[in-house]
């Protein structure tokens, strides 16, 4: 590498030659901007401060014994600045440290009294609710003032959900379907944030959201043709059941391991912003998920890549039958935001109009500013965590039912109906029979359908089939043909 | 008028000095069709880890304060001979200048993988400088994000600092990305997601600089797995990578980025995938290897034939998945005796998974057991590394057992 070369291209790992320039990376590097490019007869790069910076503090220091040259971390030794040469020294003129510190890392004023920040826990970041548990607006200002037709499309989503868990839960029972997993508690997670957003914002999901699909009119046939999955199914039944997805409604397909998808969101966001697209991509996940390092990854990466993303976490007081005690000490998942760079918020996840109102702003600004939100919207996982769970093992009945009578979405939102005159028990009654048979014809013919082609089994691994698979396909089929006796082809497609 | 800047939105919030640039304001918002991004995340401990003062006779003088800091003296100004480092284990051969693509340029590896990168970013030109970023210091994160960009139809391309560092991505890779298309029923897919990462011996990489973690992901269906050997074939070897539609993990031999030099073309071209090459032809032992040991496969061949009179068909794999079969077996059945070699350990490697494939289809045409010579099942060691390697006098000597079998 010629001198004044750009010495970012020298920045490859391997390990002959490197000058004494190469080692000496500024160390204000990682502001992103770039290393300087190294003119020929420039003085060597040294720490960018000017001599007068250092005057103060070295006064004292010059009378020490050099200290001992350490090994450090493969930077070179850049040294001290040398104060005799002040020439050398690349001319930067900067304010003296007396007035504020200039470390690149962080931005803030000295302190000379040593304190350690607690961490606020007991009042930590307030609820934000527009409702209260009758239904009653509490601050009128914040009424969405949504229309009749809207708020009954709510009602019905969450309600038609909760019809739809019921029967497919009993139907697991029954060894109907292998697996299921309710939303019972947390419909009006699902709704009041897919309400506000535009309909082809990307969403990516952690597995109980299936509320924001309903209010994206996934149809029921759908729904129970990927628990059941059969030949309907359009994930062609590769998945366990509750893991949906759909390209046309803009609802990633849902994967088991937890928070995955959240890194994943941002840089489809990314994507977006720079393809001028104005969406906004929004990923859920739980208060559990919000543990896993694909969490941190994912923050990071939204605030300092800029990215619109709307991270919505549904803090529901369980991962399993981990309890958010056992999760996390510091101030749940919104708390966290503000150590990200990111606008975060806490709202009453079983208030439908606080969560529509915090998703809706979020987006508006998300997109307009291309930067990170984060909203804990606190809830409570009423149900099971799934099928395989039975949650009497590690919470009381007592508890389970204090929030299925004194807090739950569905019927704060129903008060609010009766309230405005949009809703009564007749309706009630009518809805619930008429939501209740839809289902179970859904239902019906799910179960009536076969499964897919078994060389469904092979398809998709790559876009092109490899010629090793293509191989055992054939391997399998003739397998089948001397043993088919032995598997349920009856039951799948030709 | 665009819209407000949030708080602190400018980089240079930090108070830094002025004189660094200022990247203010929102990122320039271009059509563009493709997004290609490389993450370097910037590492002081990794990277620069590598560049141990006093390589090869350099004097490094430290002033400070006034106080000479004299440390390092040259090498070989001790005379000493048996303290300096050893060379290369291989000679790179430069494979003849290519004449079907149009003009070509001498360049060396990394040069030629900049040269595809170039050519990737250049087919949208709308697009401006923002494509290629740091990102925070988190491979889970750089491949995560990568998989979501991909998820959208734009190009992602993911560098990994070394290899050696990919296992944090490890269930974004494999969980993720490899079954995106399957889990959905190819109604998503993050095809267009390139992951690359600096890989292989380097002489003094260590446990952390070394690896070549390629078995790992061989055993991992939905992804491909490829490792150039030349300047030439790692640039259409990355552009039909970046091209491909499925996730693709693209393993440069780091030794091989300033060893190897060669003409390339300058405009794009593809090597196909899955496709080994017969890069010599012979008639009694099979030799296969990729990246950086298909060059002391070459030598092996050359002291075959010298030594011994034994003619070698040696061949690049190129592509470990899917791999190619095929010509490997066309090959075994010609010859009768093969020998696989890598720098990756013995035990799980991949030369086990082509030992078992060719004893299964062409065990009547063997003469001899297959031999597998690769790195021992250990850590890859500092000062031992001369020791580690699978250099051409082991495979030579399991070629001459082979041969007198």
């Amino acid at each position: 590498m010629a001198v004044g070369e750009n010495p970012s291209q020298s920045l490859s790992p391997v390990m002959d030659s490197p000058s004494l320039r190469e080692l000496q990376q500024p160390l204000l590097a990682g502001v992103g901007c770039g290393p300087p490019v190294q003119k020929p007869g420039e003085p060597q790069l040294g720490p960018p401060f000017g001599e007068t910076a250092f005057a103060e503090s070295l006064r004292g220091w010059q009378l020490l014994p050099p200290p001992l040259p350490t090994v450090s971390a493969g930077l070179g030794e850049p040294g001290p600045p040398d104060l005799e040469h002040p020439q050398r020294q690349e001319q930067q003129h900067f304010p003296s440290l007396d007035d504020k510190p200039q470390f690149p890392g962080a931005s803030a004023e000295f302190v000379d009294k040593l304190e350690f920040i607690q961490p606020n826990v007991i009042s930590g970041i307030p609820v934000y609710r527009v409702m209260d548990r009758q239904g009653q607006i509490v601050n009128p200002s914040e009424d969405p003032h949504l229309p009749q037709e809207t708020v009954l499309k709510f009602y019905k989503s969450m309600t038609l959900l909760n019809t739809m868990d019921r029967i497919l839960y009993e139907s697991q029972r029954q060894g109907r379907i292998s697996f299921y997993m309710t939303n019972y508690g947390e419909e009006g997670t699902h709704v009041g944030s897919a309400a506000a957003l535009d309909s082809t914002d990307l969403v990516f999901g952690q597995y109980r959201e299936a509320g924001v699909l309903m209010y994206r009119d996934y149809p029921l046939e759908l729904f129970m043709a990927q628990c059941y999955g059969n030949a309907s199914d359009l994930g062609k039944g590769r998945q366990m059941p509750v893991h949906y997805g759909c390209k046309e409604r803009h609802f990633v397909t849902i994967s088991s391991p937890l928070a995955t998808q959240i890194p994943q969101a941002v840089g489809a966001a990314y994507a977006a912003k720079r393809a001028n697209a104005n969406r906004v991509v929004i990923c859920y996940f739980g208060e559990g998920a919000a543990s896993e390092g694909d969490a941190h990854a994912g923050f990071n990466f939204a605030a300092t890549l800029e990215c619109p993303v709307i991270f919505f976490c549904r803090n529901n007081g369980y991962a399993i039958s981990t309890p958010t005690s056992e999760q996390y000490r510091g101030d749940g998942i919104a708390a966290r935001g503000p150590g990200y760079g990111i606008m975060s918020i806490r709202v009453d996840g079983n208030d439908v109009f606080a969560v529509y109102n915090a998703t809706k702003e979020a987006r508006r600004r998300a997109v307009a500013e291309n930067q990170p939100f984060l909203i804990e919207a606190m809830t409570y996982r009423i149900g099971h965590h799934s099928t395989s769970d039975d949650s009497s093992a590690y919470r009381s009945v007592d508890e389970v039912n204090y929030w299925d009578k004194q807090d739950h979405p569905i019927s704060r939102l129903r008060h609010y109906l009766q309230g405005r005159g949009w809703w009564d028990d007749e309706q009630e009654k009518a809805w619930r029979k008429q939501s209740r048979k839809k289902v179970m014809e859904a239902f019906e013919q799910a179960e009536r359908k076969p499964k897919p082609n078994p060389n469904l089994l092979f398809s998709d691994v790559y876009q092109e089939m490899p010629a090793q698979l293509r191989k055992q396909q054939e391997s399998l089929a003739r397998h089948l043909q001397a043993y088919g006796e032995h598997y349920p082809l009856d039951h799948f497609e030709k | 008028m665009g819209p407000p800047l949030r708080p602190n939105q400018c980089r240079s919030r930090l108070g830094a000095p002025p004189s660094l640039p200022a990247v203010c304001g929102r990122v320039a918002r271009n059509p563009g069709l493709q997004v290609g991004m490389a993450a370097f995340a910037a590492t002081a401990g990794r990277l620069l880890g590598l560049r141990a003062a006093g390589t090869e006779g350099r004097l490094l003088r430290l002033r400070g304060a006034g106080l000479q800091w004299a440390l390092l003296q040259p090498a070989s100004a001790t005379g000493d001979a048996a303290q300096r480092r050893q060379v290369a284990h291989f000679t790179f051969q430069p494979d003849p200048e290519p004449q079907e693509y149009g003009q070509t340029q001498k360049m060396n590896l990394f040069q030629a993988i900049t040269s595809a990168l170039d050519n990737s970013l250049a087919k949208d030109p709308t697009a401006g400088k923002d494509r290629v970023f740091n990102t925070p210091l988190c491979e889970q994160g750089i491949v995560g994000f990568g998989i979501g960009i991909a998820v959208t139809g734009a190009t992602a391309i993911a560098e990994i600092q070394f290899a050696d560092y990919i296992f944090p991505a490890f269930d974004q890779i494999v969980n993720e990305a490899a079954k995106y298309r399957y889990r959905s029923g190819d109604l998503f897919n993050c095809g267009s997601l390139t992951i690359r990462a600096p890989w292989g011996c380097v002489g003094h990489g260590a446990l952390y600089h070394s690896q070549s973690p390629e078995a790992f992901f061989a055993h991992c269906p939905g992804i491909k797995v490829v490792v150039p050997r030349s300047p030439f074939q790692a640039k259409g070897l990355l552009l039909s990578c970046i091209e491909d539609k499925n996730p693709c993990i693209f393993f440069e031999p780091k030794i091989l980025y300033r060893a190897a030099v060669e003409q390339v073309p300058v405009e794009p071209y593809h090597i196909p995938l899955s496709q080994a090459e017969v890069i010599q032809e012979g008639s009694d032992v099979t030799l296969v290897a990729w990246g950086t040991q298909v060059h002391v496969m070459r030598e092996v061949a050359s002291m075959a034939q010298e030594k011994l009179g034994v003619s070698c068909e040696v061949i690049d794999l190129k592509t470990i998945l899917p791999w190619d079969m095929d010509t490997v077996c066309k090959s075994v059945i010609k010859t009768g005796r093969l020998l696989i070699s890598h720098e990756a350990p013995l035990t799980g490697g991949f030369a086990s998974e082509i030992s078992s494939t060719v004893q299964e289809e062409c065990f009547l045409n063997l003469e001899a057991p297959i031999s597998r010579v690769c790195g021992y099942d250990t850590p890859f060691p500092h000062i031992f590394e001369p020791f580690y390697i699978p250099d051409k006098w082991k495979c030579y000597d399991a070629l001459r057992k082979m041969i007198n079998y």
